[in-house]
């Protein structure tokens, strides 16, 4: 055997290094074989979450880093300003799905590699979906869609979902147990900066506790757009925001309609001129109202790569992990940094769970009502599963008609009649004064009632 | 042409359409297309440079097959250099694409000449004793160079040229232009037209900040012998001032006053940095000078004279809570003066040009009206050659790095990539390149690492055992996410040298990816 494996030029003959070698500066776990190698290529299978700039190289640096089982998920269609930087499209797929395209591309040139694709909406996966995975890679371009991903890899933490049998997977000192991390390498870019971050959910902050790292988004006030405007955007975003809606009553705007488009800056334009106010010109209002983010190859290539070679640290301990944020800005010289950011214990996503109490009489509409009212919460349209099991779902309608009849039923019947157990809940909540939707974990306790499962203590056997 | 255009418009919102222009006018020559020099030229290719010319004598081998993605399983037994070219040429059909099919050190020894046509050479891969003949000849014939080298999970950058200037350096955060501490005379006109004393509410909460800092800045001035507030309790007292001012809690412009007043409060003139380039020897200019040092010895001039210590007007006004009339007025005003500085300027350009024998219309208009803009913004990058800092490195700042514990390991890579390179040079091949000899390759390296050090000067620095291991473990591996990496940095250095705006990177870059802590190394 040896000598055939001598004799036969390795495709993996750069990597190899790294994967067979022993080395000192590695993850306490690294076991350098030809199996380590092997078991990456064959079982390891890893989502690539965005099939945009960031997509398309991580799909390259990971079939090309021994990963050779892809997911690839991703809800856009190839646009022409797509081409500066997405370079696994050519000007022939304009209009095609991105995931599909790219999975196909990156197949045909690397053999051996498989990668599914999938032309959806992140949401319109099943929860399950995402725990088949042993590492999520993260390209998105928007703090809601990571933070969905992010409540989602997190929901494992706690939850046990095939099994009722299960405890809850926390230990003692309320330490996650090992299997239920979800690891996620999320990368983001926006002209020559760009940060790359690994979230090890219990271990490292997840996404929401550090969302203050993203500053809410600037928004001008009415009255200036109404009555004081000064700039070019001032004109803009009057055209868009307010008189799009009175001249249009129901129509709602379409940004990629290049009929709404142009209609939004031939007003601009006009009240610009009126108030003799310098600056509109169709390339910038169309940066105003679709907040187009400059972007370029190289910023994409570093930050991917980057949480490429996390992934692939993360998957073999081949290396020593970042820990845990990398940021990079590439316009005045170059500064990259690496900071340790910590954990929020009460995060209301990564944490053990908000505690509620509450009395075994309550029932599950009464339990949503305290939902609405509690403060940290705040609620609405919630939907609820405990252990897997749906509670109450508000949509789709025939989910919704099946569990109505929970409603009037108490909650502690409805969870078993344990003494105390995790829930999640996906709702409505708000942000910055806008609506958003979020899932929460919360662990509900009933007063009164003596525990047989204790949440506090690790699961048994 | 309009297709195009559309193509690149998120990149086109970063550095315009003339920055693009110069991306398209110029022609790049690539050494060695493994995947840390394919990547690199990737990004170009997409970004729509104008041609490209790939030198690399290797062939495709099927471990290239695991590391490249610009080579397919049609490539193996091909010239790589071929392959790497035609598959960019797909990626973009206005770029013009060539190859050689030659080893860079082969055209190095023998054709130095080769290299003259190009307006940017990226170098990867090459050792130490190839990258100091480059140097000179890239030196001499003034093109642009940049190494570019993975070794593992390490790497570097290292841009090398004599001299880079930039007027558009565009960054992130500076200090508007406002001149509150130093209004001129139609400023002040317009402020003292204005009466902050209106009763009309409306009225009162928009006068714009710019009116109310310089009036009141006057009023105290007036009466502190001409100065403004200068300490502690002074800048404290004068915004009390402002406060006292405001009729009711919602006067946004008020708020916008009392934190812009440290504007007022700042010294008058121009900064040291500018100062610093105005006093380099560059700006006595004669007739071989560039054009941006013309333009530095008329600045000079400029701010000695008519600017009154200050540099022409930047033009531009931050938006701020006021009636829009007001604000539209305001900004006339920083317009006109700006126009007014440019004029000058211009007058100076020219006659400076005719001193030094040079066509008076040689510089553009546009070009000294951005200079104007971006006066206080330039920039000078200068770059030790690679045989300087070889031979005779910083020694303190050398020192500093091998002491400090967050640049030690960064700084070990350093001196352990040209130990690497010094075993080659010995033992024909690197250090566990092969799987046969890692038991004996370990205290060779060390051993060279030692002996560089002491070249060096630095004698008694130990480097970590377990760096020098880590190294022996790479054995020069090529891994892709790290040619990915070091190639996407090298790449946006490459676009901010061509379009000269931003700001490139100084000294050389160790990539560290065993725990990410890279680091510039100004050696």
């Amino acid at each position: 055997m040896a000598e055939t494996a001598a004799t036969q030029p390795s495709r993996s003959r750069d990597l190899d290094k790294l994967l067979l070698r022993p080395g000192n500066l590695v993850g306490p776990r690294f076991e350098p074989s030809a199996q380590l190698r092997d078991d990456v290529q064959n079982h390891a299978r890893v989502l690539v979450v965005g099939a945009g700039g960031l997509g398309c190289e991580l799909l390259k640096d990971l079939a090309l880093s021994g990963f050779h089982n892809l997911d690839v998920i991703d809800m856009d269609r190839i646009e022409v300003t797509n081409l500066n930087r997405q370079f696994l499209f050519r000007v022939e797929d304009v209009g095609k799905p991105k995931a599909e395209v790219a999975a196909k591309r990156v197949m045909e040139r690397i053999s051996g590699v498989n990668i599914v694709p999938h032309f959806c909406r992140i949401e319109d996966k099943d929860i399950d979906f995402y725990n088949d995975f042993m590492i999520i890679a993260l390209g998105l371009d928007s703090v809601e869609a990571r933070s969905y991903i992010n409540n989602v890899a997190c929901s494992f933490l706690a939850s046990v979902f095939f099994s009722p049998c299960h405890e809850i997977e926390y230990d003692s000192d309320d330490n996650p147990l090992e299997e239920t991390i979800k690891p996620m390498v999320d990368g983001g870019t926006e002209g020559f900066k760009g940060h790359a971050r690994v979230i090890l959910p219990g271990v490292t902050p997840c996404f929401e506790c550090t969302i203050w790292l993203f500053p809410p988004q600037v928004k001008f006030p009415l009255c200036t757009l109404a009555e004081t405007p000064r700039t070019a955007a001032h004109c803009i975003e009057y055209a868009h925001l307010i008189k799009w809606n009175e001249a249009h009553g129901g129509t709602a705007f379409d940004p990629d309609n290049p009929q709404h488009m142009k209609w939004v800056y031939d007003e601009a334009a006009k009240r610009a001129e009126l108030f003799g106010i310098p600056g509109v010109t169709y390339s910038f209002t169309q940066g105003v109202v679709k907040n187009i983010i400059p972007a370029i190859a190289s910023t994409n290539a570093i930050i991917s790569a980057a949480c490429t070679l996390e992934t692939l640290k993360i998957a073999t301990e081949c290396s020593k992990t970042m820990s845990n944020y990398l940021t990079y800005n590439g316009s005045e010289g170059l500064h990259t940094k690496v900071a340790e950011f910590e954990r929020d214990k009460d995060c209301l996503v990564c944490g053990p769970g908000v505690l509620i109490e509450v009395d075994t009489s309550v029932t599950l509409q009464k339990f949503m009502n305290l939902l609405e009212e509690h403060p940290k919460l705040q609620l609405t349209k919630a939907s609820i599963t405990h252990r897997g099991k749906n509670l109450y779902m508000q949509a789709p309608p025939v989910l919704e008609e099946m569990t109505r009849s929970n409603l009037s039923l108490p909650l502690f019947e409805l969870m078993g009649k344990l003494s105390k157990d995790v829930i999640h809940v996906n709702g409505m909540t708000n942000k910055n004064n806008q609506k958003v939707s979020c899932l929460r974990k919360l662990r509900v306790t009933f007063k009164g009632v003596d525990g047989v499962t204790d949440m506090d203590t690790a699961g048994g056997a | 042409m309009a297709e195009p255009k559309v193509k690149y418009d998120r990149q086109l919102r970063i550095w315009g359409e003339q920055g693009q222009a110069a991306l398209e006018k110029s022609s790049i020559c690539l050494l060695n297309c493994g995947p840390t020099g394919s990547e690199t030229l990737k990004n170009l290719v997409l970004g729509g440079i104008g041609s490209i010319t790939v030198v690399d004598g290797s062939k495709v081998e099927v471990g290239d097959l695991g590391n490249n993605f610009l080579v397919d399983e049609s490539s193996v037994g091909q010239s790589k250099a071929k392959c790497v070219s035609s598959f960019l040429q797909e990626l973009n059909d206005s770029v013009k694409a060539k190859f050689v099919e030659e080893y860079p050190e082969a055209l190095i020894e023998t054709n130095p000449s080769f290299f003259s046509q190009f307006t940017l050479v990226i170098a990867t891969q090459l050792v130490e004793s190839s990258m100091i003949k480059l140097d000179r000849i890239c030196r001499e014939a003034n093109v642009i160079l940049i190494f570019a080298r993975s070794y593992g999970l390490t790497g570097f950058v290292r841009i090398s040229l004599k001299e880079h200037t930039v007027i558009e350096s565009k960054p992130e955060h500076f200090l508007d232009d406002l001149r509150l501490n130093n209004p001129w005379l139609e400023l002040k006109s317009f402020a003292d037209s204005i009466d902050l004393t209106v009763q009309d509410p409306v009225a009162h909460k928009h006068i714009p900040y710019v009116v109310i800092l310089v009036k009141m800045a006057d009023e105290w001035a007036k009466s502190h012998g001409g100065k403004l507030p200068s300490t502690r309790e002074q800048k404290k007292e004068f915004k009390d001032l402002l406060k006292a001012r405001m009729v009711s809690q919602d006067e946004d412009n008020y708020k916008e006053a009392i934190e812009a007043s440290f504007k007022v409060f700042a010294p008058r003139g121009i900064s040291l940095d500018l100062q610093r380039i105005l006093n380099d020897s560059s700006s006595e200019v004669d007739s071989n000078s560039s054009y941006f040092w013309v333009l530095v010895a008329a600045l000079k001039e400029f701010i000695a004279n008519e600017g009154g210590g200050e540099a022409p007007l930047e033009g531009s006004i931050p938006d701020m809570t006021s009636s829009t009339e007001q604000y539209i007025n305001l900004q006339n005003i920083y317009l006109a003066k700006a126009e007014a500085d440019f004029l000058v300027m211009e007058q100076l350009v020219r006659s400076i040009l005719k001193k030094i024998g040079r066509d008076s219309n040689s510089i553009p208009k546009a070009t000294i009206r951005s200079f104007c803009k971006n006066a206080r913004k330039l920039r000078v990058c200068r770059y030790r050659s690679i045989e300087d800092e070889f031979n005779s490195p910083n020694i303190p700042e050398l020192q500093r790095y091998l002491t400090d514990e967050d640049s030690s390991i960064a700084v070990g890579i350093y001196i352990l990539l040209r130990a690497v390179d010094r075993f080659a040079a010995n033992y024909n091949s690197f250090p566990g390149q092969f799987d046969s000899a890692t038991d004996e390759d370990m205290p060779r390296l060390k051993s060279a690492a030692i002996s560089l050090l002491s070249d060096l000067g630095c004698n008694g620095a130990a480097l970590a055992e377990d760096l020098i291991n880590e190294m022996c473990r790479f054995g020069a591996a090529e891994l892709h996410a790290v040619a990915a990496l070091v190639g996407g940095i090298a790449s946006q250095e490459v676009i901010k040298l061509i379009t000269r705006q931003f700001v490139p990177m100084s000294g050389t870059y160790i990539f560290n990816g065993i725990d990410h802590k890279s680091q510039l190394l100004s050696l």
